[in-house]
């Protein structure tokens, strides 16, 4: 007991402290309870909000009450000035882009955290506590989280980079084989480097401070390398791995500034986006490692042996009276659609039926669009209800009693040989099974290969009919067929 | 050895909360229906964004002008990583609300 108040009375207690550290207690239950509520439909949106009233209160309490030895905030008119461009720059990017766009959003602003990660790394390398490095040389806590936020958050920034630009078909996939021989000398040199330095012993970081740069040097590179060979249709997972990165960088910075908020925060992110990831590849029936190793975008050769047989076209007249004569439609949305901005007159196609006696639906696969769940945001964007969005397995099993099935701009998801072609890079994904349906139109703007850069052969099926054009286009035409029907 | 145990010993409790927080990830997350994947990545994004509390730090008591434009820039680039990533996550969840009512 003697003990337990003589080691009281050495802690110097102050009331601006206490404040701070309270606060990023109430900031890490918000952070704990908005993910929860971020994982339910109806809480979801409250969450987020939860979820940002403990980041405000985070930030607010650290401008007024963070001291370093005794010291308080100083230049906070120019830490405002910077959160008032971010907050304007950040709320007109989020509030002006399209709902297409948003796989490549989330990666751009997930790579401006790893930026930011990796330039507080930078200034405090330098500034690492003289008496750590005397008693424990290089090798201390100080030191290891610097380096990890450092290299982590450097892959986050140009990793993220990549994938924003690539998501933006602004760079392709390149095929080079011998990527993944560079891939792994990169991330063996970027962990060496790491050791190398932490081995430096009792030297002054303010002396070996060119290190650090060659460190962020190789980590920028290795995120390039790293993403680039990985196909387009990997990028959700990869994102999603990338973000996981992002919230380790934030953990490691709140180690380093004994920062609880940003501990919590970090590695809740990180446990999150990494079980996230892994979901997703569950969705794709693939392996981590064979997302990041293999190239899967590139297996055009794959299914060649197949004999491509005749493709079948139907006109927009016939595709109207199929239509409207059927008792159960389904609907498959894929990219396309997005790209073609074709979300809302699809749901007046979708009306238009219902009011004839059709029942639709939707069939959405995980993986639609280019991130999961996208489909259902684009879809709910053009008020199409909740109840009618139907996940493919829970549709699979009744898609034989469905009369027509109708792909609007989607391909790899509906693509049979991920059931039947072991040689398929996506053998093994699970697909929406439209030909087990009566009737299948599918809308495309011509015969080129999905995302993935794979032959489909459910085009050459018999019971595959082809209405070629812009999907907007189309379903416009078709719409009005069926009202003049 | 004996400086793993010395290590594991001075930041014990940053290493109990990292721990703890990792299965507290996992578990607030399993469940999650796969059309929340994105909001929910979204979100997560946004809450990595707790980063800028460490530039706020960095520029507080930036001792250089180096280190001052530096933080600077980490504080935009943070801020644009929380707000953007906020803003952005409303923007879907928005969506998923309004549900048209069926006669």
């Amino acid at each position: 007991m003697k003990e337990v108040i003589e080691h009281l009375q050495t802690i110097t207690f102050t009331m601006g402290d206490s404040v701070l550290e309270l606060s990023y207690l109430i900031a890490a239950i918000f952070f704990v309870f908005g993910l929860k509520m971020l994982s339910h439909p109806e809480s979801a949106r409250k969450g987020n909000i939860l979820a940002a009233s403990g980041m405000l209160l985070a930030i607010v309490t650290t401008i007024l009450f963070h001291e370093t030895n005794g010291e308080p905030i100083k230049n906070i008119g120019l830490i405002i000035i910077a959160i008032a461009i971010g907050t304007i720059l950040g709320w007109l990017i989020a509030k002006k882009v399209k709902m297409t766009a948003m796989p490549q959003l989330v990666s751009f602003f997930n790579g401006m955290g790893g930026a930011a990660a990796a330039l507080i790394a930078i200034i405090e390398f330098p500034r690492m506590a003289p008496e750590l490095i005397e008693t424990q040389g290089m090798l201390n806590g100080q030191a290891i989280s610097i380096l990890l936020g450092l290299a982590i958050g450097g892959v986050s920034f140009s990793g993220s980079m990549v994938a924003f630009g690539k998501l933006a078909e602004k760079i392709g996939d390149p095929k080079l084989k011998f990527m993944r021989i560079i891939n792994l000398a990169f991330l063996i040199g970027l962990l060496a480097f790491i050791v190398i330095i932490l081995a430096q012993g009792h030297t002054q970081p303010r002396e070996i401070i060119w290190m650090a740069y060659v460190l962020l040097g190789v980590s920028l590179l290795y995120g390039i390398t790293f993403v680039l060979p990985i196909g387009g249709a990997d990028m959700p997972v990869v994102i999603s791995l990338l973000n996981a990165f992002t919230g380790v960088t934030a953990a490691m910075t709140g180690f380093l500034y004994h920062n609880q908020a940003m501990l919590i925060g970090g590695i809740l992110v990180g446990s999150a986006g990494m079980i996230l990831t892994l979901l997703m590849c569950k969705a794709m029936n693939r392996s981590l490692l064979n997302v990041i190793l293999g190239a899967f975008g590139g297996g055009g050769a794959a299914a060649a042996h197949h004999e491509a047989g005749s493709v079948r076209e139907i006109t927009v007249s016939d595709a109207a009276i199929l239509l409207s004569y059927s008792q159960k439609v389904v609907i498959v949305p894929g990219y396309g659609l997005a790209v073609a901005q074709a979300q809302h007159i699809c749901y007046e196609m979708e009306k238009m039926l219902e009011e004839k006696g059709v029942d639709v639906r939707y069939a959405i696969h995980p993986v639609a669009g280019r991130m999961p769940g996208h489909m259902n945001v684009l879809l709910a964007e053009a008020d199409v209800s909740y109840e009618k969005l139907i996940e493919s397995d829970q549709i699979n099993d009744d898609l034989p009693n469905v009369d027509v099935v109708v792909v609007i701009g989607a391909n790899d998801v509906v693509n049979p040989a991920a059931m039947d072609d072991p040689s398929s890079p996506i053998y093994g994904m699970p697909v929406v099974k439209v030909w087990e349906a009566k009737n299948v139109i599918v809308m495309k703007r011509g015969m080129g290969k999905g995302y993935a850069a794979i032959e489909n052969f459910l085009f050459f099926n018999p019971k595959t009919r082809m209405l070629f054009g812009h999907a907007k286009q189309s379903i416009q035409k078709l719409i009005e067929e069926i009202k003049s029907l | 050895m004996q400086s793993i145990l010395e290590f594991f010993f001075i930041h014990k409790e940053a290493i109990f909360i990292i721990a703890l927080s990792v299965f507290l990830g996992i578990e607030v997350i399993s469940n999650v229906p796969a059309i929340l994947h994105t909001p929910l990545m979204s979100g997560a994004n946004a809450l990595s964004g707790v980063v800028i509390i460490g530039a706020i730090i960095v520029m507080g008591h930036a001792q250089s002008t180096g280190a001052l434009i530096l933080g600077f820039i980490g504080v935009i680039l943070g801020t644009l990583n929380v707000v953007g990533g906020f803003a952005v996550t409303d923007r879907m969840l928005d969506m998923f609300k309004k549900k048209p009512k069926k006669s």
